[in-house]
């Protein structure tokens, strides 16, 4: 087969490569610069950040080690070679693991509740006044964009030591993402049935218990076992600040190096979040499942 | 006017039998759900040491902590707090972009369109979700044993668990593209590593440059929190303030997270933009 690929005049050609040397180079200059500006931006934040490459090098077989020594018990043996010894503490932590478990539970609950009361102020088609979407907008961006774990620092003081504090900063910190969450599932629903629930006369709450929520239903439960499960990774650090669950332990085992004991509790941790990934991964297949054959 | 002729509900009832009559469990599902959620709920409540009094007490102190708190008022720590942020800010660029740049080439080996081997892909993925199950406030306490207090012990903590996010998102983007640009390369006599780097870093790259800076955002609020166990930034500051009761101090700090996070949030969305729009049209 004989190639009938058309060759310009020299000159038409010429002008064209031209451009698209052009082209390519102001393309090419672009990215330069961008490259250029976004390595500086990594130097500066190097510096600011105190980055010790040779530290780094230097300490780097620590970390390596740092594995190998959770791996090993008190006696020099391999972990695995005694689980007895090696999960010694199971009944305290299995105990803690389910405050933990316990307090995303009821911290995610009662946060979805709330939500629940709140998302329908915010979302734009049915919020009842613009001052009012304004001023819940406002307070649930306060509420996601403060960390958690600072919640529970300033709850330990106000609360006292313990899992209430943990619940109540979760609780927070779940109002304000799922409140924003739910708000945008309730501005895509379809306007229909609360239009033929107002022809009928029915009053704000009526349109909204008989035409909004059985449209949004299954995505607030779906999107609220998702917010239990990173719950749960995030109640497993509260203990760090005194607000309970797993932590306290953690902290402590970290801190005074009983290495054994590290490995023994981030397993049990690791574990439970798989376990409860997959149970809410299936859960919410069944939900939107069922919401399809329905 | 007359209105429709009603219905008869018997005859209603026997055309749909399935609404009328469905069968008691699936009748009984939803309320036994609802009761069995309450009631966890409940055995939480007291389990976890909920009582109406230290809840009042809790609330009335925390009442007098917001009073204490207004005005925000830095005192004299004005720079310290500054450099701080500018700590915290640094954590955050520079642990998503060590972790995204680590996490490219895990990421293509966790991918089906590349490594087809079940083989070889599980235990990769196994591995990324064992380091995404670890919490970043936990990596930053392993870090700290290694290299010390400080800022840098929070960059390789963020970057560690990035890397584990990243390592998902990245595979799962590149599960996504499109393979006949792929095919085209291979068609046209190009090796495995021309395939990535011609028909599959094209489509990928936008999605990528999109996550990563979506990332650099919330790692902002994160690199805010591993301060609280001694790896640098504000977050070091906000739990001292906290610990010795300079609730004005608190309050002031508070508030700068927040200028900073919606500020990053801002430039983010600008840069997205840029990538994306530049990338769609060129």
């Amino acid at each position: 087969m004989t190639a009938a690929v058309s060759i310009l005049p020299e000159q038409q050609l010429a002008a064209l490569n031209g451009f698209y040397r052009k082209a390519v180079a102001r393309k090419r200059l672009h990215l330069m610069l961008a490259t250029t500006i976004a390595f500086a931006a990594l130097f500066v934040a190097g510096i600011g950040a105190e980055v010790h490459p040779a530290t780094f090098f230097a300490k780097i077989g620590n970390f390596v080690s740092y594995f190998d020594r959770i791996g090993t018990l008190e006696s020099g043996a391999r972990v695995w070679s005694d689980i007895g010894e090696w999960f010694w503490g199971w009944r305290k932590w299995l105990s803690l693991l389910g405050e933990t478990i316990l307090i995303s539970y009821v911290g995610t609950l009662a946060g979805a509740i709330l939500a629940f009361a709140l998302n329908f102020l915010v979302a734009e088609n049915t919020s009842p006044a613009p001052w009012l979407r304004f001023a819940v907008k406002r307070l649930m961006e306060f509420c996601r964009t403060v960390p958690d774990i600072v919640f529970a620092l300033i709850f330990v003081i106000a609360f006292g030591l313990g899992p209430m504090a943990g619940v109540l900063a979760i609780m927070i910190h779940s109002v304000g993402v799922l409140g924003k969450l739910f708000s945008e599932i309730v501005e895509n629903i379809d306007m229909k049935p609360v239009e033929g629930a107002r022809s009928t006369g029915a009053s704000w709450m009526s349109c909204l218990q008989f035409a909004v929520v059985p449209q949004v239903a299954a995505g607030f439960a779906s999107y609220t076992l998702l917010r239990f499960e990173i719950n749960v990774r995030g109640a497993s650090v509260m203990g760090f600040v005194g607000a309970g669950g797993i932590g306290q332990e953690l902290v402590v085992a970290i801190r005074k190096f009983y290495y054994s004991d590290v490995s023994a509790i981030l397993l049990m941790i690791i574990l439970t979040v798989f376990v409860i990934d997959i149970a809410t991964g299936w859960a919410r297949g069944r939900l939107f499942g069922k919401e399809r054959h329905a | 006017m007359t209105g429709m002729p009603s219905p008869n509900s018997e005859d209603l009832r026997a055309r749909y039998p399935d609404v009328f009559d469905r069968p008691v469990s699936s009748r009984l599902a939803t309320p036994a759900i609802l009761l069995g959620a309450c009631g966890i709920f409940l055995f939480g409540l007291v389990e976890l040491e909920f009582s109406p009094a230290r809840m009042l007490t809790g609330l009335q102190q925390l009442g007098w902590i917001v009073m204490l708190m207004l005005p925000p008022d830095p005192g004299s720590s004005l720079p310290a707090y500054l450099v701080a942020l500018g700590e915290t800010l640094s954590i955050a660029l520079l642990g998503t972009t060590v972790a995204a740049a680590f996490a490219l080439p895990v990421s293509l080996l966790a991918a089906r369109n590349i490594v087809p081997s079940n083989i070889f892909r599980f235990p990769v993925r196994r591995f990324l979700d064992s380091i995404r199950g670890v919490d970043t406030l936990i990596w930053a306490l392993v870090w700290i044993n290694v290299v010390g207090l400080g800022p840098f012990a929070g960059v390789l903590a963020i970057a560690v668990s990035d890397f584990g996010a990243f390592g998902k998102l990245f595979s799962e983007a590149i599960e996504a593209t499109d393979k006949k640009q792929v095919e085209g390369i291979r068609a046209s006599g190009g090796n495995t590593l021309h395939e990535i780097r011609f028909g599959l870093m094209p489509q990928v790259l936008p999605v990528i440059a999109g996550q990563v800076l979506y990332f650099i955002e919330s790692n902002t609020r994160s690199a805010t929190i591993i301060g609280i166990v001694g790896a640098g930034g504000i977050g070091l500051q906000l739990a001292e303030q906290i610990r010795v009761l300079e609730w004005q101090k608190v309050s002031f700090l508070i508030l700068m997270i927040l200028m900073a996070v919606a500020a990053i949030d801002w430039i983010s969305g600008k840069l997205r933009f840029a990538i994306i729009g530049r990338r769609a049209t060129a």
